[in-house]
């Protein structure tokens, strides 16, 4: 109990003296975090959609392996990426390997079937709402998409979070491929990791608490934008 | 804007669902002129021939061909559903969506959806969303959604059902004050009082076929079938 009190004594104490490090290593995870999302977010919202409305021989194997990947386990993620980085691998030459990009890779491949199961869910039942519709307006697969997409933003943004917050809490995958090292690849929940590991739980859980409290912030702020909660939206 | 009647032909169409025949076999000349009355017990088949007309139900058997090329068919066709499908926008964004599908200005956008929420009688709310109307404010929006775009034919499926007095009243008018600008209506209804106000033909569907077809007037007058006699004295025909 006292290293909990400890812990949020210590976080608070990190904000308000606005420690460098805990600075430093915030806009990190934000930044790798949030690329992440933008780069899964581009593939897998039309890639959910589209798996909604379009009908194709292989399409219920590929919507049980889209779900099965949901689960795809970060540290076999982190080890993959890590070989196909590594000097020996395919992709040694890009030298990408211990690098936030690296990070950003292992998230994307981490978050993507997450995005695009959810967001294939919620565009099923709203296809089904719209399908006749659409189909009478003779509209073309584009701008089924792009009504849906549009129409289902609400529920997308959901999805997108679920993501973000899969990603900013991920801790196996990049500590593999990102190495943990201080002022270059260090982030929220490798520093925890760090902190747990040398013993200074205090340091840890207030990190933990920064990145609850970073996490809620995100949250809370993209509802606002997206008016999620506003009367007279649906 | 005068529309010149265009005719539709169906060679041996049959639809069918889980092995069973929904319609047909159905082979028909058909001219599409002025206001058509489907009419027919339930299951006879008026939702599904109508769809199929309308190329949203795919026939298993046969062919539907229309006297104008099929993509230019469809561009010229609309459809309102019996339960309406509201688009999660607002009124205004609703009636400006059809009229966006074929790129059409932006500043005759705004003006035609004025125009027609006036119309329709929902210019109040016009940024209201869409899917928070009552029943019968929504079956309108779907009505103006379907004729902005000055459809040369509009299929109605049960566009009263479930509505009240007043409601049935307005729609009616919009679908009158349509059929004078120049729409061929085909539309589906179980109110018999309803296709007597409104019908110039009626098309008498029973067990998926076209059972009896002719002017309005003629048929109910003298109904060529029996099956057609019980229809219009309110028996239970099968």
């Amino acid at each position: 109990m006292n290293e909990i009190w400890a812990g949020i004594q210590e976080a608070f104490w990190l904000i308000i003296i606005l420690d460098s490090d805990l600075i430093e290593i915030t806009v990190r995870s934000l930044k790798v975090s949030f690329t992440a999302l933008v780069v899964a977010s581009a593939l897998a919202l039309p890639f959910g959609t589209w798996l909604a409305i379009r009908r194709f021989r292989y399409r219920r194997v590929t919507i049980a392996a889209l779900n099965a990947l949901m689960g795809l386990p970060p540290v076999v993620v982190g080890l993959i990426v890590y070989l196909l980085l590594s000097r020996s691998g395919p992709f040694g030459v890009l030298g990408l390997l211990f690098t936030p990009t690296a990070m950003i890779v292992a998230q994307v491949i981490i978050i993507t079937p997450l995005i695009a199961s959810i967001t294939h869910q919620a565009m099923r039942e709203l296809w089904s709402e719209y399908h006749d519709l659409l189909i009478s307006l003779n509209t073309s697969k584009r701008q089924r998409v792009a009504a849906l997409i549009w129409d289902g933003r609400r529920t997308l943004m959901t999805a997108a979070l679920a993501g973000f917050g899969r990603a900013i809490g991920e801790v196996g995958a990049i500590m593999i491929v990102g190495g943990n090292i201080d002022h270059a690849t260090r982030v929220l929940t490798t520093a925890i990791a760090l902190e747990t590991g040398k013993g200074d739980f205090a340091l840890a859980l207030g990190l933990g608490f920064v990145l609850i409290a970073l996490t809620l912030v995100v949250n809370l702020a993209i509802h606002a934008l997206s008016r999620t909660e506003r009367e007279g939206t649906w | 804007m005068v529309n010149y009647p265009i005719s539709v032909s169906l060679n041996s169409v049959s639809v069918k669902r889980r092995g069973k025949s929904v319609l047909g076999p159905l082979s028909l000349d058909f001219k599409v002129d002025g206001f058509n009355i489907v009419l027919g017990p339930n299951g006879a088949g008026k939702t599904t021939f109508l769809k199929v007309l309308h190329g949203v139900e795919r026939v298993s058997y046969g062919t539907v061909k229309w006297s104008i090329p099929d993509a230019k068919a469809r561009q010229s066709q609309a459809y309102v559903f019996q339960s309406p499908i509201m688009l999660r926008r607002s009124v205004r964004q609703n009636l400006a969506y059809p009229l966006q599908l074929v790129g059409m200005d932006k500043a005759e956008i705004t003006t035609r959806v004025v125009e027609w929420a006036q119309k329709i009688g929902l210019q109040d709310v016009l940024d209201f969303p869409a899917p928070r109307l009552s029943g019968g404010e929504q079956q309108k929006l779907a009505l103006g959604r379907a004729l902005i775009r000055t459809p040369q034919v509009l299929f109605l499926d049960e566009p009263c059902a479930n509505l009240d007095g007043r409601s049935t009243r307005e729609i009616e008018e919009l679908l009158k004050n349509a059929t004078q600008a120049g729409t061929h209506i085909i539309m589906t209804t179980h109110d018999l009082g309803q296709a007597r106000r409104l019908a110039g033909r009626i098309l008498f569907f029973l067990n998926g076929t076209l059972h009896e077809q002719g002017n309005a007037s003629e048929f109910f007058i003298t109904p060529s079938t029996s099956a057609a006699r019980a229809f219009l004295n309110g028996d239970i025909i099968e």
